[in-house]
C-alpha cells in the first residue's frame, strides 16, 4: 500500500535517531563496558579519561540519584555495573563529550582492574549449580508416566538451537533533552513506558516528569522491547546531570557485544508414538540460557512451552523449563519470544520417530495435527482450528507429493547435489502470555478542518502497525484515509503503554482505535439528527463521508457535521481503552485460556546441497497461511516473506561464536552473516486460506508478525533431508544453526 | 581545497581528505538519507553514487560512503538519495513503495541508491543483473521479495521507454532521475584534477580504504594521508606481448570487467562476484588485497596460483619480486615503508590454461572466505605439466603449496594421484580456529576444495566417489 512511511523511506526523508538535528549544545555518549565475563571490580580510575579532550562528564553507579535499576519482570539488573561484573559489555560508565570520537578516546583511558572470578557460559552447568533466574517451570497433560508403557516407539534424544542477533539495521540509540520539569527523551524502544518508569526511577522522579516520544524504529525484531531502556536511561541520566542534551547511539560492533539476543537452548525429548505414528507422549526438558540477568527470559520459557507441541495434539504431555543464569549478556525478545525453540525440539522428535520407524516425517505431521476442541498443555482448547486445512491445502495447492518425488528423481540423477524438502506447520498463541499487558488505549482527534490525528500505543518498526491503524480508523468512521496522520508515539499523550509486541499491537490498539471512533462517530451522528430535525440518531449513518438518514442521502457531509459539532461545543475528541476479553492464566496451575485466538498455517521448504562443498541454497518456501481478512496484503505478505527469511537465517548462517572467555567473535556484520539478497530463497509463494474471518481481532483480521518466522524451522530438516539423500545411514547431531561448517563435518563424518 | 558537486549542488570544503564521507555528508551538509548501519561497508545502508568523467562520459559508480575518503570525492558527482527526489517518486521509488520492498525504511536509501546506479551504469537491462547489483545491501525486514518484485517493475517501465533517447535523456524522460544530472559534465569539468589535497609526510597511503577505513577509522580521519588515486600510480589493465599487467590503483570491478582478462581467463569474472559486494569491488585495489596480507584474500589467492610479479616503487628506484616470495610472516611483508605496488603482472596465461577458483564462506555472497583456492596448470597427454595451486585462509600467510605443486608436476591425472596429492596438501597448511570456522573444518574445507578442482577439470578421469 502507499502508505505515508513508503514514501517518505524512499525518499530518504524518515528521521531516525541518528537523523534528527541534534539542538545546540548536544553532547554525545560512549559506553564504558566490562572486557571480562565475571569478575569483581578493584579499581576504576576515570581522571585521565576526564582530562581527555571534550569530556564533560564520566557518570557510574554512583551517579545515580534515584535506584540502579532496571530490570523489568526481575529487579536483578543494574543501570551501571557496582561491584562486580557479570559478562562481557556489561556497562560500567557512560562518557559524555563533546563528539562520539572524544567520547571514545575518553573510554580508552579509563583505567579498570578486576579480580577475575569463574564465569559459566553453558546453560546445563548452570542448572546443575542451581544458578536459576527462577524455579523451574512444568507444564503438564493427561498422565506421561502411565502413557510410556502404551507406546510402540519411544525415541529420545538432545536438541541445540543457537541464539540469534536481531541486526535491527538502525542500532540502539536515543536522545534526552532537559526540559523545565523534567527530561524528554526520544527513544527507539518498542516500549515506550518502560523507558519512562526506569528513566524516572534512575532519576528519581514522578513518571509524570519524564516524557519519552517514538517516531519510527530502524527495525526492532524484539531488541528494542526490554533492551532500548538501558540507552534511554544512560542519557537520560547525563542530560539530567550536566542540563543539556545528550545523545547516546550505539556503534554497530558495540550494539552487538552488549545487548542481549535470541536465547540459546539446550534440550532433552522424550516421544512415544503408537506403531501408526500417532503421538501418545511427549516429555521435554527445556534448558534456557538466559544469560546475566533475567530481562524478559521468564516469560520467554513460558512461551517455549506454550508452544512445546507446536501444531499437534498429544494427549500426554509433560514440558519442563529452567532459566540458566550465565556470563553472556541478558538474552531477550526475539520475533517467537522462545515459541521457535520449542518448536524446533518437536519437529526434531518427529524427524527423529520417523527415521527411527521408517515413516515420512510429513505422515506423522499430518496424523497429529490439531483438531477443532483439542486440548493444548495449557488448558486450553482450540477452536477455529485451522491446522489441518492448512496442511491439506498445501499440499493441495502445491502438488507437495509431487514435490517430493521430483526431489528423489533428481537425487537418483545427482551424486554429488542433492535435494531436500521438508514440511513445517505451525500453531502460534496471539495475546501477551502475561495477561495484564493485553490492553491499550487510543486517543483520536479530529480537527475543525476535517483532518484527523490518531495516538495509540503501537510503536512503528516497519511492521506498518500506523498504515493498519489508518486503514481501521479510515473504515470506522468512514472517511478517506488521507484524512489521517497516525502520530508519534508518545507517553503523555497514552500513559502506560504495553509493548509493541507478541503481535499484539494491532489488535490491541486497532481495537482501541475502533472504540474511539465509534465515540466520535456517536457524538457525531447526534449533530446530524439534530441538524436534520430528526429524533432517531441510529438511524443516521456516514458512508464514505456522506450522511445518509435510513439509507436515504441527505445533504450532510462528514466535514459539514465535524465543523458543527464544534461550533455546538461537542467534543471531536476522544479516548478508548480496549482489554481483550476471556482470556486468563494461573502461574499456579500453569492452566488457562492465555490467547485470544491461534495462529495456523503450513510451509514447504525446498533446498538444493551441494554435497562437495557444503554449501546450499534455498530453492522455494510455499506457504498456506491463516491471515484471518487481511487488513493490507501487501503489508501482511511482507511481514510472512521477512519473517521467513528471518528464521532461515537462525536455523542456517546466523552463528554466534563466543571464545572461552565469553567474548563474542561474530561482532560484526563481517563476522556475523545475516540472509542477503543472493540468500533468501528464489521463490516465496504464499496462498492466503480463505474463508477464515477473525472475530477477535479488528475487522476480522489475524496477528502477522511472529508466526512466519517459524516456518524457517523447515529449513533445517529440508536440509537435513539432503545430506541423508548423500549419506543415508549419517548420524546427526541436532544443533542449529546448520552453518555449511556444520554440514560438511556431518557429512564426511568429522 | 576539495571540490565536488554533491547531488545538485557545488561543494567546496577544506576538511582533511581522510574524513569519511558519510559523515560529511550527514553532518555537515544535513542530507541524512545516506544511514550508518555498520561502518564496515556490510551493510549498504550508506551507499552513494559517485560520478565521474571518463571518456567524455560520466560514468557513475556505487560506493559504501562509510567507507570512502572525502578527497577522494573531489572533482566528481556525488549523489546521495536526495539526489534522485523529484516532484513524484521515481520509478524505482515507486515500485519499491508498491510492492512492499521497504519496511522499517533504513535501509531503503541505500537500495535506492544501488537501483538508480545499476540504470544509470548500465545500458543493456536485466532483472538479473539488477538483482546482482543489490548484493552490497542488506535488509533485514523484507526478505528481498519485495524488493526483487520492485526490480522487476522497475526494469519493465524501463523497457517501455522510447529507445531513440541517448541512455542519459532515456533515464531522465522515464523519471529515473532529475534532470540536472545533464548539466553535471559541464561543472565537473570546470573542477581543476587534482585540487590542493594537503600532504605532507604521512602514516598512510589509501588505495581503495576499504579495509583500512573498518580498521583504523578513528585514526585516519585525525591524520593526513596520500591517495593512490592521486599519486600517478597506474590504474588501468593492460596486455604487453607476453604479460597481464595490472596498475597498482586498478580496482577489483575493472579486473572483472576487464576485456584482456576476460579474454584469457574466461571464468574469472564471474567468480570474482564472489569478492565483496559491487560498491566494495569498486573502490578495493588489486594492490591493497595483497598488501594487506590477509591469509584469505581472494585476488591475492588466485595472484598467487597465477604466480604473479610484483613491481615495487620505492622513493629512489624499483624492484620486482615474486608475489610468492612477498609474505614473510602474518602481516609481515617483504616491502620498504616507502615502497608502494606499482604494478602486478602475470605471463599471459596460455590458450591450454585450465583454471579454476573455488571459494567458501558462511555466506556465498559479501562474505570473506572461510577457505579459498585457486589451481592453474597444463597438461599434456593427461600429464600435468604446469601447475599452479593456492590454498587461502588456512596459513598465517595467503599460501602457495609448492610442495603439492611439486609432487604433481609431471603425474598422471588420476584419483590416486589427487588422493596422494592431498595428503601432501594437508602437511603443508596450518589452519587455526576463528568466527571463520574451526580448524577442523578449514582442513576438510581444502580438501574437498581441492578435489572439487579436479573434478570440476576433469570429469573423465577423476572418480567423483572414488575421491569423497
Amino acid at each position: 500500500m502507499r502508505n505515508y512511511d513508503s514514501i517518505q523511506h524512499v525518499r530518504g526523508d524518515s528521521l531516525f535517531i541518528d537523523d534528527i538535528t541534534p539542538p545546540q549544545g548536544t553532547l554525545y555518549g560512549y559506553v564504558y563496558y566490562s572486557p571480562i565475563a565475571h569478575g569483581k571490580i578493584l579499581q576504576l580510575d576515570f581522571s585521565e579519561a576526564l582530562k581527555s579532550t571534550g569530556v564533560k562528564g564520566i557518570f557510574s553507579a554512583k551517579d545515580i540519584p534515584g535506584v540502579n535499576q532496571i530490570g523489568g519482570i526481575i529487579q536483578d539488573e543494574n543501570l551501571f555495573a557496582e561491584d562486580s561484573v557479570h559478562f562481557v559489555g556489561h556497562p560500567i560508565a557512560f562518557i559524555v563529550a563533546d563528539t562520539q570520537l572524544h567520547a571514545h578516546e575518553a573510554a580508552k583511558k579509563i583505567k579498570s582492574i578486576y579480580e577475575k572470578l569463574p564465569a559459566i557460559f553453558d546453560p546445563r552447568q548452570a542448572a546443575a549449580e542451581n544458578k536459576l533466574i527462577i524455579p523451574h517451570r512444568k507444564f503438564e497433560l493427561g498422565n506421561i508416566d502411565s502413557a510410556w508403557s502404551e507406546c510402540e516407539y519411544i525415541i529420545e534424544g538432545s536438541v541445540e538451537s543457537g541464539g540469534q542477533e536481531h541486526i535491527y539495521l538502525e542500532t540502539q540509540g536515543s536522545i534526552a533533552f532537559p526540559t523545565e520539569s523534567g527530561i524528554k527523551i526520544i527513544s527507539a524502544t518498542q516500549g515506550p513506558t518502560a523507558v519512562q518508569r526506569t528513566a524516572a526511577k534512575i532519576l528519581n522522579l514522578p513518571m509524570n516528569r519524564i516524557e519519552v516520544d517514538v517516531q519510527r524504529l530502524g527495525g526492532g525484531f524484539g531488541g528494542k522491547e526490554d533492551q532500548a531502556t538501558a540507552w534511554a536511561c544512560m542519557a537520560a541520566l547525563a542530560a539530567y546531570k550536566l542540563n543539556t542534551p545528550v545523545k547516546l547511539v550505539l556503534p554497530r560492533q558495540e550494539d552487538i557485544r552488549l545487548t542481549g539476543k535470541r536465547h540459546p537452548y539446550s534440550s532433552d525429548y522424550k516421544i512415544g508414538l503408537t506403531k501408526d505414528g500417532k503421538i501418545l507422549a511427549y516429555e521435554v526438558t527445556f534448558y534456557q540460557n538466559a544469560g546475566a540477568t533475567a530481562d524478559l527470559s521468564p516469560a520467554i520459557l513460558d512461551r517455549t512451552l506454550f508452544h512445546c507441541t507446536n501444531s499437534y495434539f498429544i494427549p500426554n504431555v509433560r514440558a519442563t523449563g529452567l532459566s540458566c543464569k550465565t556470563n553472556l549478556p541478558p538474552f531477550t525478545a526475539f520475533r517467537g519470544f522462545g515459541g521457535p525453540q520449542g518448536m524446533f525440539v518437536i519437529e526434531t522428535a518427529i524427524y527423529k520417530a520417523a527415521l527411527v520407524m521408517g515413516m515420512e516425517p510429513a505422515e506423522i505431521q499430518r496424523k497429529n495435527l490439531l483438531n477443532e476442541g483439542d486440548e493444548l498443555p495449557y488448558g486450553q482448547k482450540t477452536f477455529n482450528c485451522n491446522a489441518i486445512r492448512c496442511f491439506d491445502e498445501l499440499d493441495h495447492k502445491f502438488s507437495v507429493k509431487n514435490i517430493f518425488q521430483e526431489i528423489e528423481e533428481f537425487n537418483m540423477k545427482n551424486k554429488l547435489v542433492k535435494k531436500g524438502a521438508a514440511i513445517m506447520p505451525i500453531c502460534f498463541g496471539i495475546s501477551f502470555t502475561t495477561t495484564f499487558l493485553n490492553q491499550a488505549s487510543a486517543l483520536v482527534h479530529i480537527y475543525t478542518d476535517g483532518s484527523i490525528r490518531v495516538n495509540t500505543a503501537a510503536v512503528e518498526m516497519g511492521q506498518g502497525v500506523n498504515a493498519k491503524l489508518k486503514r481501521i480508523a479510515a473504515r470506522t468512521l468512514s472517511v478517506n484515509e488521507s484524512r489521517i496522520k497516525v502520530d508519534t508515539t508518545n507517553t503523555s499523550r497514552i500513559s502506560n503503554t504495553s509493548p509493541t509486541a507478541a503481535s499484539k499491537g494491532t489488535d490491541l490498539n486497532g481495537f482501541a482505535v475502533i472504540d474511539a471512533c465509534n465515540i466520535l462517530i456517536e457524538r457525531i451522528k447526534k449533530v446530524a439528527a439534530e441538524e436534520l430535525g430528526k429524533d432517531d440518531a441510529s438511524k443516521i449513518s456516514i458512508i464514505d463521508e456522506n450522511v445518509f438518514y435510513e439509507n436515504e442521502p441527505t445533504i450532510l457531509t462528514f466535514i459539514d457535521l465535524v465543523k458543527k459539532a464544534y461550533l455546538k461545543r461537542i467534543s471531536l475528541t476522544a479516548q478508548a481503552h480496549h482489554s481483550t476479553p476471556n482470556i486468563f492464566f494461573d502461574l499456579k496451575s500453569n492452566k488457562g485460556n492465555p490467547f485470544a485466538y491461534h495462529i495456523y498455517g503450513s510451509a514447504i521448504i525446498q533446498v538444493t546441497l551441494d554435497c562437495l562443498r557444503g554449501i546450499y541454497e534455498f530453492d522455494s518456501v510455499k506457504v498456506v497461511h491463516d491471515f484471518g481478512e487481511s487488513i493490507d496484503q501487501i503489508i501482511d505478505i511482507g511481514q510472512m516473506e521477512g519473517g521467513i527469511v528471518q528464521g532461515l537465517g537462525w536455523m542456517t548462517i546466523e552463528e554466534l561464536i563466543w571464545n572461552g572467555e565469553g567474548k563474542l567473535l561474530t561482532d560484526a556484520l563481517s563476522t556475523y552473516k545475516i540472509p542477503d539478497i543472493h540468500f533468501a530463497p528464489k521463490e516465496i509463494k504464499i496462498h492466503a486460506l480463505e474463508n477464515s474471518p477473525n472475530d477477535f481481532g479488528p475487522l476480522r483480521s489475524k496477528a502477522i508478525g511472529e508466526p512466519p518466522f517459524m516456518y524457517g524451522i523447515g529449513a533445517y530438516f529440508a536440509l537435513t533431508n539432503a545430506m541423508r539423500a548423500f549419506r543415508p545411514n549419517m548420524k546427526i547431531k541436532y544443533d542449529a544453526p546448520l552453518t555449511p561448517e556444520k554440514i560438511l563435518l556431518n557429512l564426511y563424518n568429522k | 581545497m576539495i571540490e565536488f558537486i554533491l547531488n545538485n549542488n557545488h561543494v567546496y570544503t577544506d576538511f582533511l581528505a581522510t574524513t569519511v564521507l558519510l559523515d560529511f555528508i550527514r553532518s555537515e551538509k544535513r542530507l541524512t538519507g545516506a544511514k550508518e548501519g555498520c561502518r564496515e561497508g556490510d551493510c549498504g545502508a550508506c551507499t552513494v553514487l559517485i560520478g565521474e568523467i571518463k571518456n567524455r562520459s560520466i560514468v557513475y559508480k556505487s560506493v559504501n560512503s562509510c567507507l570512502m575518503p572525502l578527497g577522494e570525492a573531489h572533482g566528481k558527482h556525488v549523489v546521495t538519495v536526495e539526489g534522485f527526489n523529484q516532484e513524484e517518486l521515481s520509478p524505482i521509488q515507486y515500485a519499491i513503495v508498491d510492492e512492499g520492498g521497504t519496511q522499517c525504511g533504513f535501509c531503503t536509501p541505500g537500495f535506492v541508491v544501488s537501483m538508480t546506479g545499476y540504470f544509470l551504469s548500465n545500458k543493456k537491462i536485466d532483472v538479473d543483473d539488477a538483482v546482482e547489483s543489490l548484493g552490497g545491501n542488506i535488509c533485514r525486514c523484507t526478505g528481498y521479495a519485495g524488493i526483487k518484485r520492485a526490480v522487476e517493475k522497475t526494469v519493465t517501465v524501463y523497457e517501455q521507454t522510447s529507445l531513440k533517447l541517448n541512455h542519459l535523456d532515456k533515464l531522465i524522460t522515464a523519471k529515473f532521475i532529475p534532470d540536472y544530472f545533464k548539466t553535471i559534465k559541464k561543472n565537473l569539468e570546470q573542477i581543476r584534477k587534482n585540487g590542493n589535497l594537503r600532504k605532507s609526510n604521512t602514516k598512510y597511503f589509501i588505495g581503495g580504504g576499504t579495509d583500512l577505513y573498518v580498521q583504523q577509522w578513528e585514526e585516519l580521519i585525525q591524520s593526513e594521508a596520500l591517495f593512490a588515486s592521486q599519486e600517478k600510480i597506474p590504474n588501468e589493465i593492460l596486455q604487453t606481448k607476453n604479460k597481464i599487467k595490472i596498475g597498482g590503483a586498478a580496482t577489483i570491478q575493472q579486473v572483472l570487467e576487464s576485456h584482456v582478462i576476460k579474454k584469457h581467463l574466461p571464468s574469472l569474472n564471474k567468480q570474482l562476484e564472489l569478492f565483496g559486494s559491487l560498491p566494495i569491488r569498486n573502490r578495493a585495489t588489486v594492490a591493497g588485497n595483497i598488501v594487506n596480507a590477509s591469509p584469505i584474500g581472494d585476488i591475492t589467492n588466485i595472484l598467487l596460483a597465477l604466480e604473479a610479479k610484483l613491481h615495487l616503487k620505492g622513493k629512489r628506484s624499483g624492484r620486482d619480486l615474486f608475489l610468492r616470495e612477498f609474505y614473510k610472516g602474518y602481516k609481515l611483508l617483504d616491502k620498504k615503508r616507502d615502497e608502494i605496488v606499482e604494478w602486478i603482472s602475470f605471463q599471459v596465461p596460455s590458450k591450454k590454461i585450465l583454471f579454476n577458483f573455488e571459494k567458501i564462506s558462511k555466506r556465498t555472497y559479501l562474505d570473506i572466505a572461510s577457505v579459498n583456492s585457486t589451481i592453474i596448470l597444463e597438461v599434456k597427454k593427461d600429464t600435468i605439466t604446469k601447475i599452479g595451486l593456492s590454498a587461502g585462509g588456512v596459513a598465517p600467510i595467503p599460501l602457495h603449496l609448492n610442495k603439492t605443486c611439486e609432487f604433481l608436476i609431471d603425474k598422471l591425472i588420476n584419483t590416486e594421484n589427487v588422493k596422494a596429492a592431498v595428503e601432501i596438501a594437508m602437511q603443508e597448511i596450518s589452519p587455526i580456529s576463528d568466527a571463520r570456522g574451526s580448524a577442523e573444518y578449514k582442513r576438510l574445507l581444502l580438501r574437498q576444495l581441492f578435489f572439487s578442482h579436479f573434478i570440476k577439470l576433469f570429469p573423465q578421469q577423476i572418480n567423483a566417489e572414488e575421491l569423497l
